[in-house]
């Protein structure tokens, strides 16, 4: 029952792109079409589940014996890092056209504050790996499904015929917002 | 001290042989002419070649499927140093420039009809084959100019597209955009030609346009034996295989149909 609380918390109530504004950068920078947001969230899948279970990994088992904990941060950028080099050489390989779609962004989830902010909250609510695990993987996957609904509505979007001033980000940024508004009425289905 | 330097060491050793292994694993090997014949390239990815861009391009030429001087774009130097990154030859060709061959501009073309759609000639055409009076007028909706890369069209102020041919890179962008299929592709050097596409009898062209060719042949006639314009069906053509050089044959026309565009030998522009 815990493990389901958790992982609703995670995709709905706070949600990470829509109620925490972690990781907004690939959010509205690979949200045009919808099959590049879905490899994106591929990508963050894979990095997230994997970089947090590392990080729960390094922290418990060598960090906190060892009473290094200060280290936390520089320790958990260096997993995301080789973890999306990882990524990146796959992608490479397996897909060029994701690969080339992506673009900068591959290389951003690096720095995307999402996966960190992930690696760092799983440490601070003092989770379990099984709850770490699941976490993770319902954090990704929140984080999925902002950007596979925010590119629906931009590629309906693309087609519609948008008042001048309003055309381009500042179009994305408001569609966002409104995004965000309905994703609130989830606010205290979970505490 | 001992134990972080200690740990983020140890961290990075292992993350670094890890990647280490996965970049063997997952190596894709690119043939390193392709990126530079990509470099040389002109990078407008216009697609004048067919293919979806530059890169595809290189790829195309380093797999054989293309020859390296069919990027209309390129000069011949960059044909000739691509040709070298391969190890081929290729012939040079002479460069080339686009011309619209129409001078029926608003003050002198009759309309048919007030357009009053979309402002493309694409969807003008679709009505009736657009509003003037001739079918092969340019409607002056620039089509062409949208399409064009390289801001070589300009529109005059009398509505008719024109190409600036010291920006015009032949990539063929406007003649595939224009649907009346009046923009060509004739060698950069000739200064002679024929600027109306109507086939139509002198009267019936007379009714629509100011200048028009009415295929009266005095042009023909005016370079006797070997004629380096012909007339097919009431059309005076330029024959750009063997062009025209004797300027005076401008004045023999009739119906200003035929104009002398000089341009400096040195520079290749238009005087």
């Amino acid at each position: 029952m815990n493990i389901l609380l958790l992982v609703i918390s995670a995709i709905f109530v706070n949600n990470f792109v829509l109620a925490r504004f972690l990781g907004i950068c690939p959010f509205l920078g690979v949200s045009k079409k919808l099959s590049t947001a879905l490899g994106m969230t591929g990508a963050v899948m894979f990095v997230m589940t994997l970089a947090s279970i590392a990080s729960w990994l390094v922290y418990h088992l060598l960090l906190k014996p060892f009473d290094l904990v200060f280290l936390q941060t520089i320790s958990f950028i260096l997993i995301i890092a080789s973890m999306v080099q990882l990524v990146e050489l796959a992608l490479q390989k397996l897909s060029p056209p994701l690969y080339r779609s992506l673009g900068i962004f591959l290389p951003l989830i690096t720095t995307n504050c999402a996966v960190l902010g992930c690696a760092v909250l799983v440490v601070q609510n003092d989770y379990s790996l099984i709850q770490t695990t699941v976490f993770a993987l319902a954090a990704a996957v929140g984080f999925g499904l902002s950007l596979v609904l925010f590119s629906g509505i931009r590629e309906v979007l693309a087609l519609a015929d948008t008042p001048k001033s309003f055309r381009g980000t500042a179009i994305a940024l408001v569609t966002a917002g409104i995004l965000s508004l309905s994703f609130m009425g989830f606010a205290g289905l979970v505490k | 001290m001992l134990a972080p330097t200690a740990l983020l060491t140890g961290m990075g050793l292992v993350s670094g042989l890890g990647l280490a292994v996965a970049a063997k694993f997952f190596a894709v090997e690119v043939d390193p002419r392709q990126e530079q014949i990509a470099d040389i390239l002109p990078g407008a990815n216009c697609g004048g070649c067919g293919l979806a861009g530059c890169s595809d391009f290189a790829s195309a030429v380093v797999a054989g499927s293309i020859s390296p001087a069919d990027c209309p774009v390129a000069d011949d130097e960059t044909a000739q140093l691509i040709a070298e990154i391969m190890g081929v030859t290729v012939e040079a060709k002479d460069p080339q420039v686009a011309i619209v061959l129409c001078q029926g501009n608003i003050d002198i073309a009759a309309k048919k009809y007030r357009y009053n759609g979309l402002a493309s000639c694409a969807s003008a055409s679709l009505l009736g084959g657009g509003d003037k009076g001739c079918g092969q007028g340019c409607l002056g909706l620039a089509d062409c100019q949208r399409v064009c890369g390289f801001d070589a069209v300009e529109m005059t102020a009398e509505g008719i597209a024109k190409i600036i041919p010291e920006r015009c890179t032949a990539c063929g962008q406007c003649i595939t955009a224009c649907p009346k299929d009046i923009i060509k592709l004739i060698p950069a050097n000739s200064e002679i030609h024929v600027l109306c596409s109507s086939h139509e009898k002198g009267a019936a062209a007379k009714k629509n346009c100011g200048t028009f060719c009415l295929g009266c042949k005095k042009c023909e006639k005016f370079y006797g034996e070997i004629p380096q314009i012909k007339i097919d069906s009431f059309l005076a053509l330029v024959d750009y295989n063997n062009p025209p050089t004797n300027p005076e044959v401008a004045e023999v026309c009739p119906a200003d149909a035929i104009v002398y565009l000089p341009k400096d030998k040195q520079t290749g522009r238009y005087v």
